[in-house]
């Protein structure tokens, strides 16, 4: 059979193919990482002194500017001394794979630098719940006024303007205001998280169900349901799957909104972790930090789709990697017993 | 087989056939339409008047089939008649009391199915019950019953994106016949569907047609659809929409698929074809001729 052509518009590669897409999505840039990091010859703009020879103010695990180093050893050698050894390094800021690997596992087994810092995991923690809180009080309202205006244009006319209005304002700009009200512990950060989301959130969803199938609204009222129900037992459920995505997407939008909301009032979570991690230059820590992120994002998000996929049965899509790879276990399983 | 009679008319109709049509016409009133216009005004400020002073009825139980050329307004009237747009003018009577909005007394089937995907077939069919408040089991067991009708019993727990085309529309039927409308509108329900689906679906459709108690009126473009289904043929003509003859099939019934070489079948499908496809006259414009071809075969 020959094999599908690479560029075709709009048609997916077969899975085997995707799926090695997908890995090497994440392998490329790994790649890339370690190249830089392991080759000498690419980048390594500094020296590492190894034996600081008899240069004065070199000290062995020093780095110096490639050039620096050359000019200093020369001065040593006319000098009459002995020239300093050393290797090519990196800047601190970009530590190797295998340094930041090993800080994802230390972050979480070492103890904080002070006694009353917090673990990585804690500030985490923090930091989940900022997310959480943020956006669970954000789509309280936010879904409910969204549908609303997407259902009934009269609601729209009333809500949209402003709050196309205040969406332009950028949500940091209310954290002063925020510390002002609500004191400067973990209430003006979750405000900003809100802030930041419940304006595009309404608009979002209203949109959202603004692009419900009228005919399905008709196929409904010709069968007897009045304009409550409709809202109910048609709009809604026929824009479920849609609001669930946008909801997904807008749960990655709070995510961006936690760094400038953490440093509102006094610096907690993820962010005073990195913040304290770049001050001690320990930049593999931040690294991990940021990883560990990006990981939470990563599965946060997946977990959704596929819970999503499980939740509405009614989807006509092939079945997701996961659900694939849970349908094979389920086989074996059923075999083995 | 009769070979087609070129001179036979339809309106000659069997002894039988003529008594039935009487006995219809005594049946009371179930749909009626009085001077019913509707003019659109277009984005440009034109008025378009898609139907004008529209006056026929149907009669209960009746198989009424509505046909003209495209654009001559049927999409139009059977939306008004199932309240879901409002006439410039003109009444909708239903059982003798005029009738505004949708009501599930007017059920429709449209040719898109318009199935709900989040709902299985049977809580498709269960929907207008639950909207009549009927509790929950007796919905569903009044819904498994139309199913049963349907031949789809085996498909309650299916969802409609795991059905083919007519699948859906019997579901679509199901649906709208569950809450007991007095009349059943159907706007080219089987338009989308290939000739052989089609053909079984029409069948399908008389035989639940005998064994309910509903009026049916029926949009069609198919010729041979709208004599084979219907007791009167409603034939529209375009611009503005206005009735130009309301046919009576004199094709006996029960229907079958053998009918559509008698000659009351072919006289009556060519009169409609008369109408609604008057003769071109040739306005003795000719296209300019370019030769785009390179076979010079001349088979053509
Ligand atoms: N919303 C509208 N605004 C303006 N004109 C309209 C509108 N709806 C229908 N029309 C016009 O009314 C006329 C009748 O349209 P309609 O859709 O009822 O035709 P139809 O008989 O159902 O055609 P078809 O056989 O193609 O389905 C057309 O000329 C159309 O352009
Ligand atoms: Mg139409």
């Amino acid at each position: 059979m020959p094999s599908p052509r690479w560029f075709a518009i709009g048609r997916e590669p077969p899975p085997r193919r995707r799926n090695v897409l997908a890995l090497l999505s994440f392998l490329l840039p790994l790649l890339l990482w370690s190249a830089v990091s392991y080759v000498p010859w690419i980048w390594h703009p500094l020296m590492r002194v190894n034996d600081a020879g008899t240069v004065e103010w070199f000290k062995p695990g020093l780095l110096v500017e490639r050039a620096v180093f050359a000019e200093e050893n020369a001065k040593a050698v006319t000098a009459g001394g002995r020239a300093a050894t050393g290797e090519r390094a990196n800047p601190v800021f970009l530590p190797p794979p295998h340094a930041v690997g090993r800080a994802l596992w230390t972050a979480f087994t070492t103890k904080p630098v002070l006694r009353d810092e917090l673990w990585l995991h804690q500030s985490l923690l923090l930091s989940i719940r900022t997310i959480f809180l943020g956006f669970m009080l954000s789509s309280l309202f936010g879904v409910p006024l969204g549908i609303l205006c997407g259902a009934y244009p009269p609601v729209a006319r009333l809500f949209e303007p402003v709050i196309d209005f205040v969406r332009y304002m950028p949500a940091p700009a209310f954290g002063a205001l925020a510390v002002a009200v609500l004191d400067i512990y973990a209430a003006p950060k979750i405000a900003i998280i809100v802030i930041g989301t419940f304006f595009q959130q309404v608009l979002v969803i209203a949109n959202t169900v603004r692009r419900h199938d009228p005919a399905l609204i008709e196929a409904a009222q010709t069968l007897g349901a009045g304009p409550r129900k409709l809202l109910l037992h048609v709009i809604i459920p026929s824009c479920l799957v849609d609001l669930y995505n946008d909801q997904r997407i807008l749960l990655g939008w709070a995510w961006t909104y936690l760094i400038v909301a953490e440093v509102v009032g006094v610096s907690t979570g993820i962010t005073f972790f990195i913040g304290q991690q770049a001050k001690y230059r320990n930049f593999d820590n931040v690294y991990a930090a940021i990883i560990i992120i990006g990981i939470i994002g990563l599965v946060t998000d997946q977990g959704l789709a596929f819970v999503g996929r499980r939740i509405f049965p009614w989807q006509p899509r092939a079945p997701s990697r996961l659900n694939a790879f849970l349908s094979l276990l389920g086989r074996k399983g059923g075999k083995t017993a | 087989m009769n070979p087609p009679d070129a001179n036979s008319d339809y309106r000659r109709q069997a002894p039988a056939v003529a008594e039935r049509f009487q006995k219809l016409k005594q049946r009371p009133v179930v749909l009626e339409v009085r001077d019913l216009t509707r003019t659109f005004v277009t984005a440009t400020g034109e008025e378009v008047v898609a139907l004008r002073s529209l006056n026929f009825s149907t009669y209960r139980r009746e198989f009424m089939c509505l046909i003209g050329p495209s654009g001559c307004g049927k999409s139009t009237l059977i939306r008004l008649l199932a309240g879901l747009d409002e006439p410039t003018s003109g009444q909708v009577l239903l059982d003798g009391a005029s009738v505004q909005g949708p009501c599930a007394a007017r059920g429709m089937v449209f040719q898109g199915y318009t199935l709900f995907p989040w709902r299985t077939v049977l809580k498709n069919v269960m929907f207008g019950l639950l909207m009549q408040g009927r509790n929950h089991d007796t919905a569903k067991s009044e819904a498994l019953q139309w199913l049963d009708l349907v031949g789809l019993a085996k498909f309650k727990d299916a969802y409609p994106h795991q059905l083919s085309g007519g699948m859906k529309q019997r579901v679509a039927i199901a649906r709208a016949l569950a809450t007991n409308p007095r009349i059943l509108l159907m706007d080219e329900p089987f338009g989308a569907l290939d000739a052989q689906t089609r053909a079984q679906m029409q069948e399908y459709l008389l035989q639940i047609w005998r064994n309910v108690d509903v009026t049916i009126l029926f949009i069609t473009h198919d010729l041979d659809e709208a004599t084979y289904l219907a007791d009167r043929i409603l034939v529209l003509k375009a611009h503005p929409g206005e009735v130009q003859e309301i046919i009576e099939v004199p094709v006996p019934r029960p229907r079958s698929q053998a009918q559509f070489a008698t000659p009351e079948f072919l006289a009556t499908r060519r009169r409609i074809d008369e109408l609604i496809h008057p003769p071109v006259k040739s306005t003795g414009e000719k296209l300019p001729i370019v030769r785009l071809t390179v076979v010079g075969d001349d088979v053509e």
